[in-house]
Parts: C-alpha cells; sequence; structure tokens
C-alpha cells in the first residue's frame, strides 16, 4: 500500500471505471437506436453516426473552443445523418437494412475524409465531475471522475422507459412500431414519426460521439469506435428494446472492455487474448441463453424488417 | 480511358528513358523525374509509425526530379498488391516503399518477382537470399533509443514501476519492451516494467484501459509500442504520469510530462537511399543501423528529466555512438521466467540475427508474451 499501488482491488476498480468510461457510447447509442427501431425501423448506421458526431465535436470544440458546442454539433450532425436515413428509407421498397449500411459507410468514410487535419490539434474536452471526493485513495477518485454526459445517460433510461409507457409520444412511436396500419387508421402519418424517431435516435448517437473524442478516451483519430457503434445497435436486441436493460447491458459492456487490460495489470497474464474478447464472448452468451427457435424474440416491435 | 492514359504514360515513360539514355554519365539519375511510391497501413498524421514515415517521405518531396506519390490506410492484405500495381502502372513508380510489417511476405515479394526491374524497400522485414535480389528490407535498432528512454524513466519513476503499454508479442515489440526494461534496471536494479498487450494496433479505447490500469497500480512513468502514442500520451498525462515517447515526438501533446521518446530517423535516411541509387551503387537489400548511423534518434529531453539522469542517458549515448559501439543484451541474460536466454560469455551485438527471432521478456517485466 505504502507505494501507491491497490494489489488486486485493481481489478472491480478497473471494471467499474471501465463501467462508467466506456460505457457512455454504448448508452446513447443504444438508447437512440432503442427509440428507432421502437418506432419500427432499423438504423444499422449508427457506427456511422457515432463516428460522424466524434470528429464534428472535436472539430467544433476545437475551432470554438467550447466542448458543449461540439456535442451540440455533434447531435445535430447525428439527427441530419438520421434525417437522411429515414428520408431513403420513406421511399417505396427500401430495405433499411441496406440502407443503414450504406449510411455507416458513408458516415466512416466522411469522418475520416472531414477529419483528417484534426488529427494532430488537440482540442478542449469536456470537464469531470470529482465524484471521489470522499476517498483519499488516487485510484478511486480517478475512477469516480465522471462525466456529465454519462448522468445524463443514466438519467435518460428511466426517463425513456416511462415516456414508452406513459407519455403520447411514447405510445404514437410504439403504435408505429407494432402495427403500422393501426397508427394511420388513427390517422397519424408513420412516415412523419419514424423520421422524428431517426432523428431522436441519430441525435444521441452523436452526443454519444462527442463523448470518446472529447472525455474518454478524448482525441480524434480514425481507430476511435472500433466497432463501439455496431456493438451497440445489437445491445438493443441483447436489452429486448428496454431502455433500462440498454443501461444495464452498456455497463457490463464497459465493464467487460475493462476486464482484459486490468488482469493483466495485476499480473494476470496468460490468455489476455480471451480476457480482451470477453464483450464479445458475453454477448454470444447471453444471446444463446436467451434465444429459442420456438418463438420470435419478446418485445421485438413488430413492424421490425428483421421479424416480419 | 484508361487506355488512353496509359499509352500516354508509356510515352512519356519511353521519352523519359531516352533522355535518361543520352544523358548517362553526365548527370546524376534523376535528370528524368522519378517516381517513388510510400505506402502506409494507417493514417500519415497519427503521431506515430505512420507520420515517422511520411516524415520521410515528405523529406524526399524537397529533393528537385523526385515525385512521391502516397497511399494511406491499406490493409496488409492483396489490397497492397493492387497499391503497388497501381503506383507501378499509373504513376510510374520505380522505387517502393510498403512501409508495414504485414506487407512483405507473400504481398511485396510477389510483386519484386513479377517486376524485376524495379526496387521494392521495405520496412521491417528480413531479408535473405531466397527473396528477389530487386527487394530489400531497411528497419533501424530503436532498442537503443527505448534503452536510454528506460534510464530517463528509471530515474524519474519515483516508485520504480515503469508500464509499458504494447500491442502484440512480436520480436520487435518484445525487444523494445526488453530494452526499455534493462535501460532502467542499468541506473535503478530494482526496477520494474508492466506490460499491457492490447491485442492489435490501433485500439485507442483499450490503450486508455491499459494506461489507467498501469497508473492504477501505482506505475508512474508509460511508454507504448503502438501504431499512435497520443492516447496513451495523453491519458497518462492527465493522470499526473510521465510518458516516454514513440515513434516520433509526442511532446506537443504533453509538454509537462514528456520525458523522452524513441523516434524513427527516416526522414535522415531516405535521401541516403535515394543518393546510393543516384550513385548507382544501389541500396544493401539487408540495411540495419541504430543510433550511430542515423536511422532512429532520441527525443530532446523534457524539463521534468533531472540533471542527473540526463548525465546518465547521454553517457549510454556516447556508448552507442563509440566505434565499438554498445550491446544490450549481453550474456547471462535470464528471462522474468527464470530461463538463461543468452548464456554466459556470448553478447548479442545489435545486428545479431538471434534477436530478431525474441520471444522472451527479461527478468523484470511483468507480463507474458502468451
Amino acid at each position: 500500500m505504502a507505494d501507491g499501488s491497490i494489489g488486486l482491488w485493481t481489478v472491480p476498480l478497473a471494471v467499474l471505471g471501465g463501467a462508467i468510461r466506456v460505457s457512455t457510447p454504448f448508452l446513447f447509442v443504444s438508447l437512440g437506436e432503442c427509440i428507432t427501431e421502437r418506432s419500427g425501423r432499423i438504423n444499422l448506421g449508427l457506427e456511422g453516426t457515432l463516428v460522424m458526431g466524434a470528429m464534428s465535436a472535436y472539430g467544433i470544440s476545437y475551432l470554438t473552443g467550447s466542448p458543449w458546442l461540439g456535442v451540440l454539433a455533434a447531435g445535430i450532425t447525428g439527427a441530419l445523418l438520421g434525417a437522411l436515413h429515414a428520408g431513403i428509407c420513406s421511399l417505396p421498397r427500401v430495405n433499411d437494412v441496406a440502407v443503414g449500411i450504406a449510411l455507416m459507410l458513408f458516415g466512416t468514410g466522411l469522418a475520416f475524409y472531414l477529419g483528417k487535419p484534426l488529427i494532430e490539434p488537440t482540442a478542449p474536452r469536456l470537464p469531470a465531475i470529482d465524484f471521489g471526493w470522499w476517498s483519499d485513495i488516487p485510484q478511486v477518485r480517478a475512477a469516480l471522475r465522471i462525466n456529465v454526459l454519462f448522468l445524463i445517460g443514466v438519467a435518460l433510461a428511466p426517463i425513456l422507459y416511462w415516456a414508452f409507457r406513459t407519455t403520447r409520444w411514447g405510445l404514437l412511436i410504439r403504435t408505429a412500431g407494432e402495427s403500422s396500419d393501426a397508427a394511420r387508421a388513427m390517422g397519424h402519418s408513420v412516415r412523419l414519426i419514424r423520421l422524428r424517431a431517426t432523428m431522436v435516435g441519430g441525435f444521441l448517437a452523436g452526443i454519444g460521439g462527442s463523448f470518446l473524442s472529447l472525455f474518454y478516451p478524448g482525441s480524434w483519430n480514425e481507430g476511435l469506435s472500433s466497432g463501439q457503434g455496431i456493438t451497440a445497435v445489437a445491445l438493443v436486441i441483447f436489452a429486448r428494446w428496454d431502455p433500462l436493460l440498454c443501461l444495464w447491458a452498456s455497463l457490463a459492456f464497459g465493464g467487460a472492455a475493462a476486464l482484459g487490460p486490468a488482469l493483466q495489470s495485476v499480473g494476470v497474464t496468460s490468455g489476455y487474448h480471451l480476457f480482451n474478447a470477453a464483450p464479445y464472448i458475453l454477448t454470444l452468451a447471453i444471446m444463446i441463453i436467451t434465444c429459442s427457435p420456438k418463438r420470435t424474440l419478446t418485445g421485438a416491435p413488430a413492424e421490425l424488417s428483421i421479424t416480419r | 480511358m484508361d487506355i488512353g492514359r496509359i499509352s500516354r504514360r508509356h510515352l512519356l515513360q519511353g521519352g523519359a528513358a531516352l533522355t535518361l539514355g543520352a544523358a548517362a554519365g553526365l548527370r546524376p539519375a534523376f535528370a528524368a523525374e522519378t517516381t517513388i511510391g510510400f505506402i502506409y497501413v494507417g493514417s500519415r498524421d497519427d503521431y506515430g509509425y505512420n507520420q515517422a514515415h511520411a516524415q520521410g517521405a515528405a523529406a524526399l518531396k524537397k529533393i528537385p526530379g523526385l515525385k512521391v506519390v502516397e497511399e494511406e490506410k491499406v490493409p496488409e492484405t492483396d489490397a497492397v498488391e493492387k497499391t503497388i500495381e497501381s503506383m507501378i502502372n499509373l504513376d510510374g513508380a520505380t522505387l517502393l516503399f510498403p512501409t508495414s510489417f504485414g506487407y512483405y511476405n507473400p504481398h511485396m515479394i510477389k510483386m519484386a518477382s513479377k517486376y524485376p526491374k524495379l526496387r521494392f524497400e521495405h520496412c521491417g522485414g528480413l531479408w535473405s537470399d531466397k527473396d528477389p535480389k530487386n527487394a530489400g528490407s531497411y528497419f533501424g535498432y530503436i532498442d537503443e533509443a527505448q534503452y536510454i528512454s528506460g534510464i530517463v524513466a528509471g530515474l524519474t519513476s519515483k516508485s520504480g514501476k515503469l508500464g509499458f503499454v504494447a500491442a502484440k508479442p512480436i520480436p520487435q515489440v518484445l525487444r523494445n519492451i526488453n530494452a526499455f526494461t534493462l535501460g532502467a534496471k542499468s541506473v535503478n536494479p530494482k526496477a520494474t516494467t508492466q506490460v499491457i498487450f492490447t491485442g492489435d494496433w490501433s485500439m485507442p479505447v483499450k490503450e486508455a484501459e491499459a494506461t489507467n490500469s498501469l497508473i492504477d497500480q501505482g506505475v508512474d512513468v508509460l511508454t507504448c509500442h503502438v501504431d499512435g502514442p497520443k492516447t496513451m500520451v495523453e491519458n497518462a498525462a492527465r493522470r499526473g504520469a510521465f510518458v516516454c515517447g514513440y515513434h516520433t515526438n509526442q511532446s506537443a501533446l504533453a509538454p509537462k510530462a514528456y520525458l523522452t521518446g524513441a523516434e524513427w530517423n527516416w526522414e535522415a535516411l531516405y535521401p541516403k537511399f535515394v543518393k546510393m541509387i543516384a550513385a548507382g551503387e544501389g541500396i544493401p537489400n539487408f540495411y540495419r543501423g541504430g543510433l550511430k548511423e542515423e536511422i532512429v534518434k532520441v527525443s530532446p529531453y523534457g524539463e521534468a528529466v533531472s540533471a542527473e539522469a540526463r548525465k546518465a542517458a547521454d553517457e549510454a549515448k556516447a556508448k552507442f555512438l563509440s566505434a565499438e559501439g554498445f550491446a544490450i543484451f549481453k550474456g547471462g541474460l535470464v528471462d522474468n521466467k527464470g530461463k538463461t536466454v543468452i548464456a554466459t560469455g556470448t553478447d548479442r551485438g545489435q545486428k545479431d540475427p538471434e534477436l530478431e527471432k525474441m520471444d522472451y521478456l527479461v527478468e523484470g517485466v511483468i507480463g507474458a508474451t502468451s
């Protein structure tokens, strides 16, 4: 202890710290995708939105000196990409999965192209709130330096859960997702509902991207997302389209991502490839446990092109 | 439309060859414009491996008569063969630098056999007599610079715990980890290096997590061997730890935390290669060197480096630069499992090919290669 090390306690602490640090992009993308999918449409392009969000947030933060303007810009970029997806999908005979894949490639490609000059400069980062003031162990303090975006994400999950169940908007989105005929019979435009849901989803995913470039790891480069956007989309299915489960799933993924490096740092060095793969093993395991050939996925919106 | 372009190029090349033939003996080779192709596995401005090569390419662009074509983010697959083909057939490149480790075999070897009149220079590969004569491999003994970083790190660390964020346990990476550790141990026998392998060359989130985990363990000086050290440098500096850089100079990212670093010096080597060709002597197929040959260099010391550390590091540098050189990996070397890996009495000098097969971590490194 005298030398400032906390021995094996590093592992649970790193998993906790990782759950807080790494989970935020998962959380925002999965909540965004949850809204979109509940309205009956899949937007697989959120990986591209995440990367575009990260790039635009970094660029705006660098140019204006205000990271919060960067977050806003990331959200707007995401909403625009969402509008593009919804716009193309509202044309007849368009497959939303294919459009999503195209937009994923488009978003990452465009972000790499526009982000070229942003790799070198250092942009102002988002501040962190120190929740570890009560502890004098520096490791605990470091793990509890929490960004506001994480707190917003955590608050958003129960709000969405409540909104889906009890508000008029929640009901409309669910109606569009369960039966577009019913929504139409009620006199609502399904196209408009899905446009809005996809834009809100994109907005949230863009903000998730801004967390990557402006807080943790905290700089723009092309390997930044390493597939987190896609993982988060899969996470929605895994969380059964339930915002509260999205929160827990994101935390579990964040913690699992921290497991590999943390185990190596305390000397568990064999099989690190396996531990680095922990998030994916976790996904596979839960998918296998919860899937059944006898019924469709519980909670799946009936209008989704994958369940229809 | 391509046919028109190619035939025009062929005409130009033919014309160039004629001019060159007429001028032979009177003027150096670059009377006609020579095109050199550079291929990078990642982004050119990654503050790391690829940027170091791009700085070398930029040095060539300044030489009159040379044209440099570059392509970034070419994967280590058949894609690199296509890039090489297009650089040769569309841009008329006659000297190619596929700079990433995985380009060498089979891709570059295949292309070198197909175009025997062109010259291929690979960074990091191991050219052997079986490979085509128009291919070559060059590399720098950057572990010399890592050894000096280790000395500075060993004398700066208060806990005696150093950290190393590494990508994959391949010989070049292990050599750096070991040299860094041996440098630190030469000034502080109790120093240890904790290594974390992230599994790939560019994994920013894993690199940030590794950096945080190491610092949680009491590590107070970190270095790395990944493609872009920016993530490690910035995150370590935010936590108040010191860093030693890698590939290029990252001091601009963390001026207070940056101690020193192991840098490539391609901007000195590539113009040298071009001069060799111009002089008609050709580039040796197997080209290696360290600090003395100016293929690698050490970043200027940061403000946190003590006078004692500067002195020890400068002394080590002088030994590397001396005529007899200095062997990092000396006889009696024990790995971190207690096995003697270099028998007593046999010093392995830098050029020893045995070192290029390194598969162990020396005593003092906490970590495992698998």
